[in-house]
């Protein structure tokens, strides 16, 4: 799947700051002024300063000139980095991976966060909307690359969401500073009269590189998306992961056990201070000719327990083949999940289906056999026998629905009813006789019919008439027929014995 | 004088018990009343941690073998227990569990495709304290596998049920018990029509310290009640067929 990428724009950040503390400023004209080679100049203004022809870069001498009310102040350093710090710490409610841009912007992955918001439009609108209801002032748009939003995002204009087949178009029309050149390339762009990105593109790379530079080449990349592009994010998401490089090449089975011990201890700490607990994990061995040897296990509930996680491994561990020896193992939880020990004190030696012993247990099993192997089995509010029950979801699950005593069901339950001979007195009485595999049973005792209509909205079909019969030696049988006896289409089938 | 006596044999017959290495069940079963074959085990109790085999030639026997077994698992699991059904085969019908008064959602199910993976994880699942009970079902069971299984349990105290498909060559096992349950004909109550009760033939064919036995009983009232009169007129009936 192709990325998606925020680029948000603070037209006016540290003027906007400003207005916050002093909410007054925000309706004249107002500049943050910093001294550059002994001249008091210009490095931000307002909405309403720029509306009046001041700009970033002039001195505040002229300034003045233009406009006599103008209110000024000396910028902070470092204001920037702090606030877009801030925001960005603020923007994790959107997407876990948001980048400061400096100076005055933001970038945030977003692929797979849009479709929360109800779509990539109301998704960029809430962020812009929450953003400007706190007194910034911004622009953002989304497209498949950084480079691409940061581009749209200031020199674009409305749709701000950048279709995938349309990133090309959206690119060709903007100016040549919205591919994050360096200022003295986008000067000798202009002077050579390249005002347009259409006008270069095009353009063999060779002569490009010799006039601007390889850096230009690379920005032109990560733009069109030939080049990939770190974002470096504010709060870093970090693996569960351990690393154990080894001085010596292991070759023997107890290296790798003692190796992927040490491992699981450090591991299982961490999951232990952040309370959490693995669902699955790798280790991975990367052996001295270059390939990767690796093993997985998976539990049925979270789990940071070292011993019995060494457990699930060491049935798979003499599959890892070390060959000239594993230089490097690597041990990731691939998936973590919330884990509380003072719950897991409590459940220890109960007995019962919350027991830890058991869901080791069945972490054992599934490791050799299977998990596809393992049937826990809730009630489900259907008279038709074969749905009246359903595959549970957990081990913990518990019934919402009381399961059916109403009838006695049969202990053993053929998967697929068979057919039987059957003679029966019409139109409805029970059988007299039927042969079941080549034997013929007298019928002593009958009850029924219990008629079990078909499920329409499930499944379209006949009805069944069941009975429980018994033989002339004490079996006990569960019959069927299909069908009404008037229309000559009923067939009759065994579906159960019972105890 | 003769009370006495019988005080001094059950004393004596509870110590050579205990030097044998038998240990009285301390599970929740002991309180429980298994009804007419109480007495045929050692010290009157069933006996846990043990692995129990029973005996099945055809499904009717297993259906009826199944529904016994969950009438001794009953009283096993108590309210909270969870109990392992392993097997390469399995037609039991969850559901009909609650006739026996288990919960079925307190059961999980192994179904596997090899019956020496049964064995294996039997085994491994007898080992674990936390369960109540395990069933498991074969066809072939050596005497090694047997022992492997009641090896595993003396450490759990978990009580094994092994139900064997086998039609011929029941060999020897270290199992603590041998049961066959034969269906039989119901009885309803006098003047109505349709099935009684299950009911069933149960016999005992090998107890290790306790009698052997033959018993007709019937499951009524989630417990096992004992049938007397009729127990002759069915053999008649079925002596003379």
């Amino acid at each position: 799947m192709a990325g998606r990428y925020v680029s948000v724009w603070f037209r006016h950040l540290m003027t906007d700051w400003f207005s916050l503390q002093e909410p007054e400023r925000r309706k004249q004209p107002f500049v943050l002024t910093a001294p550059v080679h002994g001249r008091v100049m210009i490095v931000a203004a307002n909405a309403v300063a720029e509306a009046r022809g001041i700009h970033v870069g002039m001195a505040l001498a002229d300034a003045r000139a233009v406009e006599p009310t103008l209110q000024a102040l000396p910028e902070r350093p470092g204001l920037a980095r702090k606030l877009l710090h801030r925001l960005a710490e603020w923007c994790i409610r959107f997407t876990p991976v948001v980048a400061v841009d400096l100076p005055d912007g933001l970038l945030l992955d977003v692929s797979g966060c849009a479709h929360l918001w109800g779509g990539e439009t109301p998704y960029l609108q809430a962020i812009v909307r929450k953003l400007q209801a706190r007194q910034y002032d911004v622009q953002a748009a989304m497209a498949d690359t950084p480079g691409r939003a940061w581009g749209v995002a200031r020199f674009g204009r409305a749709p701000w969401v950048i279709e995938p087949q349309r990133h090309l178009d959206t690119l060709l029309t903007l100016p040549p500073e919205a591919l994050r050149l360096e200022a003295d390339a986008v000067a000798r762009m202009h002077k050579l009269g390249l005002h347009q990105v259409r006008q270069f593109i095009h353009l063999p790379r060779p002569s490009l590189r010799r006039r601007f530079g390889e850096s230009f080449l690379q920005r032109l990349g990560q733009a069109l998306g030939h080049e990939d592009e770190v974002l470096a994010p504010v709060q870093p998401v970090e693996a569960y992961q351990e690393r154990l490089p080894c001085l010596e090449p292991i070759v023997t089975a107890t290296g790798i056990a003692i190796g992927l011990e040490q491992l699981l201890q450090t591991l299982c700490k961490r999951l232990q201070q952040e309370q959490k607990g693995l669902r699955a994990a790798v280790l991975k061995g990367y052996r001295v000719d270059g390939k990767v040897e690796q093993v997985s296990i998976g539990t049925h509930r979270p789990s940071n327990s070292p011993q019995h996680l060494f457990k699930l491994f060491e049935t798979s561990l003499p599959t890892l083949e070390p060959a000239l020896g594993i230089e490097l193992f690597i041990l990731e939880a691939s998936k973590v999940e919330e884990h509380y020990d003072h719950q897991e004190k409590l459940w220890e030696g109960h007995g019962g289906l919350d027991d830890l012993r058991l869901s080791e247990l069945i972490d054992r099993l599934s490791g050799r056999l299977g998990p596809e192997v393992i049937h826990r089995y809730m009630p489900d509010e259907h008279y038709w026998p074969e749905r009246s029950f359903r595959r549970a979801v957990s081990l913990q699950e518990q019934p919402t629905a009381p399961w059916c005593i109403g009838h006695l069901r049969p202990v053993q339950l053929l998967a697929i009813p068979e057919r039987v001979e059957v003679s029966a007195l019409t139109p409805d009485h029970p059988p007299m006789l039927f042969r079941y595999k080549g034997q013929l049973h007298t019928i002593v005792r009958a009850d029924g019919p219990e008629r079990i209509e078909q499920e329409w909205w499930l499944q379209q079909g006949q009805h069944r008439d069941y009975y429980r019969v018994e033989d002339d030696a004490g079996r006990r049988y569960w019959l069927f027929r299909l069908g009404h006896y008037h229309e000559k289409i009923y067939q009759w089938f065994i579906h159960g014995f019972l105890a | 004088m003769s009370a006495e006596k019988a005080d001094i044999i059950a004393t004596l017959q509870r110590e050579i018990l205990r030097l044998e290495g038998f240990r009285p069940g301390s599970h929740a079963a002991g309180d429980v009343s298994l009804g007419p074959f109480q007495e045929a085990f050692p010290n009157g109790t069933f006996p846990v941690g043990a692995v129990h085999e029973f005996l099945s030639a055809s499904m009717e026997q297993g259906a009826a073998t199944s529904g016994f077994m969950a009438g001794l698992l009953a009283p096993l699991m108590g309210d909270k227990g969870v109990a392992l059904w392993v097997s390469a085969a399995r037609r039991l019908f969850p559901p009909a569990l609650q006739g026996f008064g288990i919960s079925p959602h307190r059961f999980i199910f192994l179904d596997l495709k090899k019956e020496r993976d049964v064995l294996w994880a039997m085994e491994e699942a007898l080992k674990c304290g936390a369960l109540a009970a395990v069933v498991g079902e074969v066809g072939e069971m050596s005497f090694t596998a047997s022992r492997r299984l009641q090896l595993a349990v003396e450490q759990s105290r978990v009580t094994g049920f092994v139900l064997r498909h086998a039609k011929r060559n029941v060999g020897t096992t270290a199992c603590v018990s041998r049961w066959r349950i034969t269906p039989v004909a119901s009885e309803p109550d006098a003047g109505l029509p349709g099935l009684g009760f299950p009911q069933w033939q149960v016999e005992l064919l090998r107890m290790r310290n306790g009698k052997t036995g033959v018993w007709n009983i019937r499951w009524e009232d989630n417990k096992f009640t004992p049938v007397y009169k009729t127990e002759s007129v069915h053999e008649q009936q079925q002596q003379v067929g």
